[in-house]
């Protein structure tokens, strides 16, 4: 296998990418294809461990035979790399680029070095693939003829109704949006996610069999009746889009200026795809100052979009103390302040505008002070006033919205919002399945893909009254 | 097993796995002239034979002695007159040695069925007469089970008389073979009859060498007069009466192991029904069956080596037969001669196995040796006519002027003295003799077939590449298939090799459907027969197999040899189809479907099965000679069967039949692909295995290896093929077996987890203790395949199966060692965390999840519990803890030394591993603590292994096989022995160093109890242990090694870890400890030996209730390596063998060593967190120590298996059974062995050398020495070394000069200051491990015969010395200076395998040598004088160069001769250096290739630095 001694001979290489002034000229992709050379050093890094954590517990969700490929793009062997990759994922495509790679976290070189490029090595797997026109339809050669509505065209959506269309089911996908993609084409900004990869792989699924339709919204276009009745399974798949709002005594809410991350985020991109947007409805961050309220993934998308709209400044509030180890995204490289420990305790505002931010600083308690779980104390003396003109809340997500076709399916809910299913990823209501987000809550598009995957092989099942 | 008085097969305790071992000798008159003083001797020689001989709890109960003799008539005369009846003249009577059952009622039952059976054989009974016996000093046990003792008189019909001696004794042989089946079928079980025979009678019984003569008074009767005894002292695994299984048999005497037994058996029984005998006639029927399964190997041994007698053959006709010497590599051998073992290979398998033999029909008496020459023999003959034979020299004192000759018997050699023509039969002239009996060369040339004769084939398989993944899905491949086996093997042309355990569950826990394969693990040697080196002593191995029909066994008729040579058991596509269309003579081949309709499921299988064995009945009977069975035609309707059922299946059922001789079976499959496939199908019957889809996969994976155009098969098939039979070699060396012949159908493994039903239909004599899966579920397991590569619809599953068999794989198969335990072990001792701990906990025993292991599937009982403070403390409990033998070497300096502090901190034990250990560990380190390695481990490399090592050792461990490959020496690859690893091991650093398979020193059970007796006088304050893996019939091992007073003995299980092994070794051979471990207590406590030795487990122990488990069936001692090494940070990483461990455990590469961050807390953490965890278990389960708590399997519970598809079959209440002792039995050690070492000669040495001891004062002495005087000099040595440590003291303080016959040993482990002179001869192993003194050794004063003719050293000599000085005048035997790394040496002839493995020193041979010298040689410089250019040819060229001496040399070897001379008074030596300039060129310097880069690097650095 490999090179074993790899990881000794060569270092991590710091990702390739456009430089920050470059990049924030537009809303391009900001990775830089890698020359081959370097990737096969990189996959040479790989250790080929005996008990690869960055495909375990705690490393890909997704289960990639991670030290495979790493070893195949070492050896140049790159069309079987991308048959390992296509073996327990749908779209690296899109992982490739928005992943957090958990894998790398997990990865045991990290435990004294640094961990294996594996995501750059990843993106490079599939883009070579594209380029190479490897990645090709695989439509099921025999018809099960059992039909399946997918509700939402999220990663989950996606990747349930690819793996199911494969199986020989016919698939149909409904999606509110006049756009297939979901949150991978409107709520992850371009510059990480162009939408042509979206719509690549929604072609190959079309060629595949599976039916789209957008602008239609399961429980009103459709009712929830009639889904039930014209096909033999359903996979909810319409991800946590209720989003977590400012808590009620929070003073000045309801100023205007203030605003969802995702409502930003999703105009950026249709903004870019050119969707007209109503001038009154416009939401720019050009010339403003911006705080963003989150430290998370989505706030940092807010960060970048910001900077590309040209702010005036940004800073991004985070309630949470200061990791150990700060993560430093791409986002991040870009300019911004960020803070740590902050609340925030209310807005006030010119005219109904929002103009001025009302924090304080807080400490954690350790959980032990509190009965096992962590508490924060406001620390007296820190109020601060931040000028502000623009709002961004990135502060997480509820769960599902209930109103609608979840309830009329009438699904039970977990206590914390999400969708209630069994180990074969069935709701409570028989022949009903759900993935991704819906269920899970907010989570990685990784995550998103495998409950796809997983949710498909238990439909299968469901359908075909066998366990293979 | 005859005897009645062994206990019923219970539990894990079988008596048909116990073995024996012994001393053999005899003596005899050349001339024939019988004398009573020939008994004397006979005695004699017992009686100096004794200590290799054994006695059990009881020391007055010996294992068994006997003396066989010529028919003493005057006596028998005198006694039946006595009797009131009259002898005829000598040859017209027989004698019948009779064991009579005890019972009087039964007595005279067995007595009338021996008068009505001679009857009806038309002979007469002339009288009977009651054999006085004495029995007052013998043990309860051998008074238990003494037999009633009587001869019985028979003659000829009155007016026949003894015309024709020969038939006689057939008729004698037919009533035998008659009575022994009436006794059988009547019940009279304890009916036996040790002779019966107008030649000789055998004298014998459950006795020591000395009870013997007491026993039996006759044996004192002047009138008992013979030419020939031949006499037999046993070593016996087991403690019970058993007074038939003493030797001698009826022709034999045997010293050694037949480790073919299982085929050998299967395939006489075979033959029988087409067997017919000019001789016999009508009566052949009622010698059969031949064999009695039940007798032990020896037993069976003589029944077949009888039979092939009587029918015809002279004795040592039959002896080569059956025990054939290596001749198909051998280069050195007559052609005749070869011709003739080849025609005799076509009619019977080799016996295989280390094997001494005496043997003596009356007339000749003689001896031989197994090819490997695995036991000793030593010979003396007098100027007086007599011969000497006997295991050890100087077992009957001849005056040196007596003497005419002494020689060894050689490996594959025979010895014959023929009395009635007074006359030795070298075995030269003897083989000569044999070979010109018939025109065995033109019959074999004019008969045998061979593949290149063969007609081209109208057409040959092609790969189909469209449907490899598929075919491969169907077989069960997995990525990893191709990625660790294949690929590697293709590339390499060797066995792939890997690192750390077996942690995944065995098949029939496993969730995933596995290969049938799967189910059966491979057996080894272990103790009692060692294993064989295939890679260094390969001039003995071979995979030539004959196949077609075989000949008639009882006719030597040309048309025997009419069959097919094969070459290699694997068979190309190309030579397949040449086979598939033979047609030759009457040889043609039928090809056979394995296939079945998969829809049909299970009962289609069974039918394709039963249609299989009823396609090839109608085969046979049609005439072919040759059966194909394939599973070519796989499809989406047509499932194959496991190729290994469908042979079993064939094979088995042939063989009732009676017609598995008619056939040869040949596999043509898709399914095997790895070394233990192949392994199985031929130890299952197959000849020869046509892997196709294996080759397929090749083609298509291996497409950078370019195949040249001469290349007839493709490059990536050629190394495919060529490491299969290397891997093939090496299964079959693990249990001692040198070629595929004997192997073939030997059925050298156990089954775990099959049923019965199975075992009895397919596997039949195979052991599958636990029971497990049947037919449905193993068809079940083809069909998950089958469905896997067919799915429904015709959509096909793009991808071959991750497999998770080597490397952790998250949708693959489960581990123990996964990234959860890995992870929360980590977290817990760095943070001292127990939840952390308790996570890895729940994790590691799954109790509520999938079952990894067999103890996953036990439950404790509800008991009363009590509080935890009432359980003895975990400090108590942390000394019963140890870490496993990891070496220097295998894990760095960092790692090693770490645990080491962590088991002394603890009050535990850490073990050096094989290799050795550095002295400024001795000494604590200044903050207190200690790095010395409680325990040290003495390997078969002996690395390191020195009386300083020795004496600062707490416990000594001979480490007998290894979990991760039992069978095999440990093994170093080259990048890992750098400058500091090599100064340690004493060898050359950058060279791999392979541990040979066995020790050197120990090729039996006798061996065994020597070298503990060895380690015991090294350093009387250690302890001995010895380490075992768990296999079935370990438990009989256990009890033998009991015997040979180890104080503990460790039961591995099959799961250890290991620096690098192959991996087909990790994956199949031993069983999981559970197994072993409670064979072992319930063998242990059967035999009443339990109480006197400890008993230690280790495998993958994780948790506490790991611990529990293990106490609870039989263990009070447990031994951790992989969890440890965790603790300190390793990952799992699996590459310890590649050196690049990232986080500096097992690696040398100090870029990496950099990178260790374990610390002795992390170690000394987990083990407290296990001692709590034990103490809770403890408290709930109301045991307050642990000595209460061992061996108390009825706490435990199995109901967990019942869910489990496969698991549910198993039946584990073996495992839980209780052997029923009375109380008085001990189950746990409580007391000490009794190691004698109060009467050892070197207390006397000691004494006599206390001014050297005290002041260093010189000291000279001069004694008389005897065989039986074992390990001289050692214990001398010991205390030299206790009190002046390395250094030792000025060369010669201590001086003794002995006289006589030294036993084994002699100067073993001597350091600096000694020097022990021998005017006599000395046995085998002397200078093991010598270290410093120096040894000498000449023939005494007045002895006629010339030095360099005879031999003056045994086998062994200088095994793993290393330093000193040893010069022995006269030849040594095999393997001389074996892993010599230091010792200068001059001898003047050696056996085969000289300087095998030799690492460092200098050895000068002034004459001949043996094959084979410097295998595996790789290190130290040997220089052998050629006169007559003979030496290259038996050199092992492979690592060293040949070459003339140089200056440095001359000056060097000159030297040594001088001080051979000057010490010996060698007259060659003199000769040598008065005509030293003519000879200086004759000599050759034997150079390793690698040694003399690093001499030359050295020398460079040298002058740089100057």
């Amino acid at each position: 296998m490999g090179k074993v001694t790899g990881f000794l001979e060569f270092s991590r290489s710091k990702p390739l990418r456009r430089s920050v002034e470059e990049r924030l000229k537009d809303f391009r992709e900001f990775d830089l294809p890698w020359p081959e050379a370097l990737l096969a050093e990189q996959g040479a890094r790989c250790m080929d461990c005996g008990v690869p954590t960055c495909h375990g517990e705690g490393g890909c969700p997704l289960g990639n035979l991670i030290p495979d490929w790493n070893d195949l793009v070492y050896k140049g062997d790159w069309d079987r790399a991308i048959e390992e990759l296509h073996r327990t994922n749908n779209f690296p495509d899109v992982t490739g680029r928005v992943c957090p790679a958990p894998c790398e976290d997990a990865c045991i070189l990290g435990i004294n070095d640094l961990p294996v490029n594996i995501k750059a090595i990843e993106k490079a797997i599939i883009d070579r693939a594209f380029k190479e026109h490897w990645v090709r339809p695989r439509p099921a050669r025999q018809q099960t003829w059992k039909r399946v509505a997918v509700v939402g065209s999220g990663p989950a959506g996606l990747a349930g109704a690819q793996q199911l269309v494969r199986m020989g089911h016919q698939v149909t996908v409904f999606e509110k949006s006049n756009r297939l993609g979901g949150l991978l084409t409107y709520g992850i900004p371009d510059f990480k996610l162009e939408p042509d990869i979206v719509e690549r792989r929604v072609q190959q699924m079309r060629d595949e069999g599976v039916v789209f339709y957008t602008s239609t919204e399961a429980g009103k276009d459709v009712p929830a009746r009639e889904l039930r009745n014209s096909f033999d399974a359903v996979l909810l798949a319409g991800g946590a889009e209720h989003a977590r709002f400012l808590a009620d005594d929070v003073e000045g809410r309801d100023l205007k200026g203030i605003h969802l991350a995702m409502e930003y985020l999703t105009q950026q991109n249709r903004r870019n795809l050119g969707d007209p947007i109503p001038a009154e409805s416009a939401l720019l961050a050009t010339d403003k100052r911006v705080v963003i309220l989150g430290g998370g993934d989505t706030g940092a998308d807010c960060l970048g979009t910001a900077h590309r709209q040209r702010a005036f400044s940004v800073h991004q509030f985070e309630i949470l103390p200061k990791p150990a180890k700060v993560k430093i995204g791409t986002s991040h490289e870009e300019g911004g302040e960020r803070r740590w420990s902050v609340l925030t305790k209310g807005f006030t505002g010119v005219d109904g505008q929002v103009t001025e931010l009302h924090g304080v600083e807080v400490e954690w308690l350790p959980p032990a002070e509190n009965g096992g779980r962590p508490a924060m104390r406001e620390v007296p003396g820190t109020e601060f006033t931040q000028p502000v003109d623009l709002v961004l809340l990135a502060m997480g997500f509820l769960g599902p919205k209930r109103p609608g076709l979840l309830t009329d399916l009438g699904v039970e809910f977990h206590e914390r919002g999400a969708v209630k299913r069994d180990e074969r990823y069935m709701t409570t209501v028989p022949g009903v399945f759900v993935a991704g987000d819906v269920t899970r809550g907010a989570s990685l598009v990784v995550w998103a893909i495998w409950e796809g995957r997983e949710a498909a092989r238990n439909i299968h099942a469901y359908l075909m009254g066998g366990t293979d | 097993m005859t005897s009645p008085h062994f206990p019923q097969q219970q539990g894990l305790y079988d008596p048909a796995l116990e073995k024996d071992s012994c001393g053999v000798g005899f003596v005899v008159n050349i001339k024939g002239g019988k004398s009573h003083d020939i008994i004397e001797q006979g005695l004699h020689i017992l009686m100096s034979l004794a200590h290799r001989g054994a006695t059990g709890a009881d020391a007055q109960v010996g294992d068994g002695a006997g003396i066989l003799m010529q028919m003493p008539h005057g006596f028998f005369s005198q006694a039946a007159a006595a009797e009131g009846f009259d002898l005829p003249a000598p040859g017209a009577y027989g004698v019948g040695m009779i064991f009579l059952p005890a019972d009087e009622a039964k007595r005279e039952r067995a007595e009338a069925l021996i008068n009505e059976t001679v009857a009806q054989e038309g002979q007469r009974v002339l009288g009977w007469r009651t054999v006085p016996v004495v029995n007052d000093m013998l043990g309860e046990a051998a008074r238990v089970g003494q037999p009633y003792i009587r001869q019985v008189f028979v003659a000829a019909p009155q007016g026949t008389g003894a015309a024709d001696a020969a038939a006689f004794e057939r008729k004698l042989y037919v009533i035998r073979r008659l009575v022994e089946k009436g006794a059988a079928e009547a019940g009279l079980a304890e009916l036996a009859i040790p002779s019966f025979s107008a030649q000789t009678v055998v004298y014998k019984g459950m006795l020591t060498a000395k009870q013997l003569e007491e026993f039996y008074p006759d044996l004192h009767a002047p009138t008992m007069e013979t030419a020939i005894a031949l006499v037999h002292a046993r070593y016996s695994t087991n403690t019970f009466p058993s007074w038939p299984l003493a030797h001698p048999y009826r022709m034999l005497a045997h010293n050694g192991e037949i480790n073919t037994l299982r085929g050998n058996i299967n395939w006489m029984t075979a033959r029988e029904k087409n067997l017919q005998s000019r001789l016999f006639g009508a009566d052949l029927p009622k010698l059969f069956p031949l064999i009695n399964p039940k007798g032990s190997d020896s037993a069976i041994f003589d029944q077949v080596l009888e039979f092939l007698v009587q029918t015809g053959r002279s004795l040592p006709h039959a002896m080569m037969m059956m025990v054939p010497e290596a001749w198909d590599n051998n280069p050195h051998m007559d052609e005749d001669l070869k011709a003739f073992y080849q025609y005799h290979a076509t009619l019977m398998e080799p016996w295989d196995g280390p094997a001494a033999l005496a043997f003596s029909d009356g007339t000749v008496v003689g001896a031989t040796l197994d090819r490997n020459g695995l036991r000793p023999g030593r010979i003396v003959v007098t100027k007086d006519d007599r011969v000497i034979m006997a295991s050890e020299a100087g077992v009957l004192p001849v005056k040196p002027e007596n003497v005419r000759l002494k020689m060894r018997l050689k490996p594959g050699h025979m010895f014959v003295v023929d009395v009635s023509q007074g006359r030795i039969i070298s075995d030269e002239m003897l083989k000569q003799s044999m070979a010109a009996m018939h025109p065995y060369r033109d019959w074999v040339e004019q008969n045998t077939i061979h593949l290149r004769d063969l007609h081209e084939p109208p057409g040959v398989q092609q790969p189909d590449h469209d449907t490899v993944l598929q075919r491969q899905q169907v077989f069960g491949y997995t990525k990893e298939d191709i990625k660790f086996i294949l690929s590697p093997m293709a590339r390499n042309g060797e066995e792939p090799i890997g690192s750390m355990g077996f942690d995944q569950p065995i098949a029939v826990l496993s969730n995933k459907p596995k290969l049938l394969f799967n189910y059966f693990k491979q057996n080894f040697a272990q103790v009692t027969n060692p294993a064989i080196d295939s890679t260094r002593e390969d001039l003995v191995m071979s995979l030539t197999t004959f196949v077609g029909r075989e000949g008639d066994l009882l006719d030597e008729v040309p048309r025997n040899a009419h069959v097919l040579h094969l070459p290699h058991p694997i068979l190309t596509n190309y030579n397949l189809e040449r086979l598939r269309h033979v047609g030759q003579g009457d040889f043609q081949a039928k090809t056979l479907p394995m296939l079945f309709k998969a829809a049909s499921g299970p009962e289609a299988m069974e039918q394709a099965l039963d249609d299989l064995n009823r396609r090839a009945d109608e085969a046979v009977r049609q005439g072919y000679s040759l059966i194909i069975l394939t599973d070519r035609g796989v499809d989406r309707d047509t499932a194959a069967i496991p190729s290994l059922l469908a042979v079993g299946s064939v094979h088995h059922h042939l063989i009732r039949q009676g017609t598995r001789n008619n056939v040869g079976l040949i596999v043509e499959t898709g399914e095997a692909r790895e070394v233990h496939h192949f392994a199985l199908l031929m130890g299952y019957g197959a000849t020869a295995v046509n892997p196709y889809l294996a080759f397929e996969t090749l083609v298509d994976e291996e497409t950078e290896l370019k195949t040249s155009a001469e290349d007839e098969v493709p490059k990536p098939i050629q190394n495919y093929m060529k490491a299969l039979g290397k891997g093939l070699l090496k299964v079959f060396s693990k249990m001692g077996i040198s070629t595929l012949q004997s192997y073939h159908g030997a059925q050298i493994f156990e089954a775990l987890g099959l049923n019965r039903e199975v075992i009895d239909r397919f596997f039949s004599g195979t052991h599958s203790r636990l029971g497990g899966v049947g037919l449905r579920e193993l068809c079940e397991e083809v069909l998950r395949r089958h469905r896997y590569a067919y799915p429904e619809g015709d959509r096909g599953n793009p991808f071959l199966d991750v497999g998770g068999q080597y490397q952790f794989r998250r949708d693959g198969e489960y581990h123990a060692i996964n990234p959860q335990t890995v992870h929360h072990l980590q977290v817990a001792v760095r943070e001292n965390s127990q939840e952390a701990y308790d996570r890895f906990v729940a994790a590691a025993d799954r109790v509520d999840k999938d079952i990894g292991n067999l103890r996953g599937l036990f439950e404790f009982k509800a008991r009363e519990a009590i509080p935890l403070e009432e359980v003895e403390p975990a400090e108590n409990i942390v000394r019963r803890f140890c870490t496993g033998a990891m070496s220097l070497g295998s894990i760095s300096r960092e790692a090693h030394e770490t645990l080491a502090i962590a088991m002394n901190r603890l009050g535990g034990k850490s073990n050096t591993g094989e290799g050795g250990e550095d002295p400024v560990r001795f000494t604590p380190d200044a903050n207190g603590d200690s790095r010395n390695s409680y325990i040290k481990q003495v390997a078969s490399g002996r690395f390191g292994v020195n009386s300083l090592y020795l004496v600062n050792a707490r416990e000594l461990q001979i480490k007998i096989s290894q979990g991760a490959k039992p069978g095999e020496g440990g093994q170093l690859p080259g990048h890992k022995v750098d400058e500091y690893i090599g100064s340690i091991r004493f060898t050359t650093p950058g060279v791999g160093l392979i541990s040979p398979p066995p020790h050197h020193d120990i090729y039996s059970i006798e061996d065994l109890k020597q070298l503990i007796f060895d380690l015991k006088n090294a350093n009387p304050e250690a302890e001995v242990s010895v380490k075992l893996v768990s296999e079935t019939g370990v438990g009989t091992v256990a009890a033998g090694v009991a015997k040979g007073k180890a104080d503990a003995v460790l039961i591995s299980g099959m799961e250890g870890g290991t620096g690098a092994s192959p991996l087909s070794s990790i994956q199949h051979a031993g069983t999981p400890w559970e197994l072993g471990l409670a064979e072992t207590q319930q063998t242990l406590v059967l035999n009443n030996l339990r109480g006197r030795i400890r008993v230690q487990t280790d495998g993958q122990l994780k948790t506490g209730r790991d611990v529990v488990i293990a106490t609870l069936l039989g263990a009070e001692e447990y031994g951790f390596s992989t969890i440890p090494l965790i603790a300190l940070g390793c990952i799992m990483m699996r590459v310890c063998h590649l050196n690049t461990c990232p986080v500096g455990i097992a690696t040398q590469d100090p870029r990496l060593r950099k990178k260790f961050g374990g610390a002795p807390e992390h170690v000394t953490r987990y083990f407290h967190f296990i001692a709590e965890d034990v103490r809770c278990t403890m408290a709930q389960l109301g045991f307050r120590t642990i000595d209460e708590m061992v061996g108390r399997v009825d706490v435990l519970d199995t109901r967990r298996a019942i869910s489990h598809w496969k698991a549910y079959g198993l039946d584990l209440t073996p495992i839980l059974h209780r052997p029923d002792v009375p109380d008085t039995v001990h189950t746990h050690k409580v007391e000490a062995q009794d190691h004698a070492l109060d009467k050892v000669l070197d207390r006397k040495l000691i004494e006599l050398a206390q001014p050297a001891l005290e002041n260093r004062q010189p000291v000279y002495h001069e004694l008389p020495i005897v065989n039986a005087n074992l390990t001289t000099g050692t214990m001398l040595g010991s205390r030299l070394t206790r009190r002046y440590g390395a250094e030792g003291l000025p060369d010669n303080t201590i001086h003794f000069k002995f006289t006589g016959s030294a036993g084994q040993s002699f100067g073993a482990f001597v350091p600096r200051g000694i020097t022990l002179t021998l005017a006599g001869d000395a046995n085998d192993y002397i200078g093991k491990g010598l270290c410093g003194g120096r040894l000498i050794v000449f023939p005494p004063e007045g002895s006629a015969f010339p030095p360099e003719e005879n031999i003056v050293v045994g086998n062994v000599a200088l095994y793993g010395a290393t330093a000193g000085e040893a010069f022995f005048n006269g030849l040594a035997g095999e393997r001389f200076a074996v892993r010599n790394s230091g010792a200068h040496a001059v001898v003047e002839g050696v056996g085969d395998h000289g300087c095998e493995y030799m690492t460092g020193g200098r050895v000068v041979v002034l004459g001949p040598t043996g094959r084979n010298f410097a295998a595996g040689m790789s290190g130290g410089v040997a220089y052998v004088l050629d006169e007559h250019d003979r030496f290259p040819s038996r050199c092992n060229q492979q690592m060293v160069e040949l070459e003339p001496m140089e200056a440095e040399d001359v000056e060097l070897v000159y030297g040594l001769i001088s001080k051979h001379v000057q010490y010996t008074g060698s007259p060659l030596g003199k000769r040598v250096l008065d005509r030293w300039e003519g000879l200086v060129d004759k000599f050759v310097r034997i150079m390793p290739v690698d040694y003399k880069r690093v001499l030359l690097l050295r020398k460079g650095e040298q002058r740089e630095i100057a």
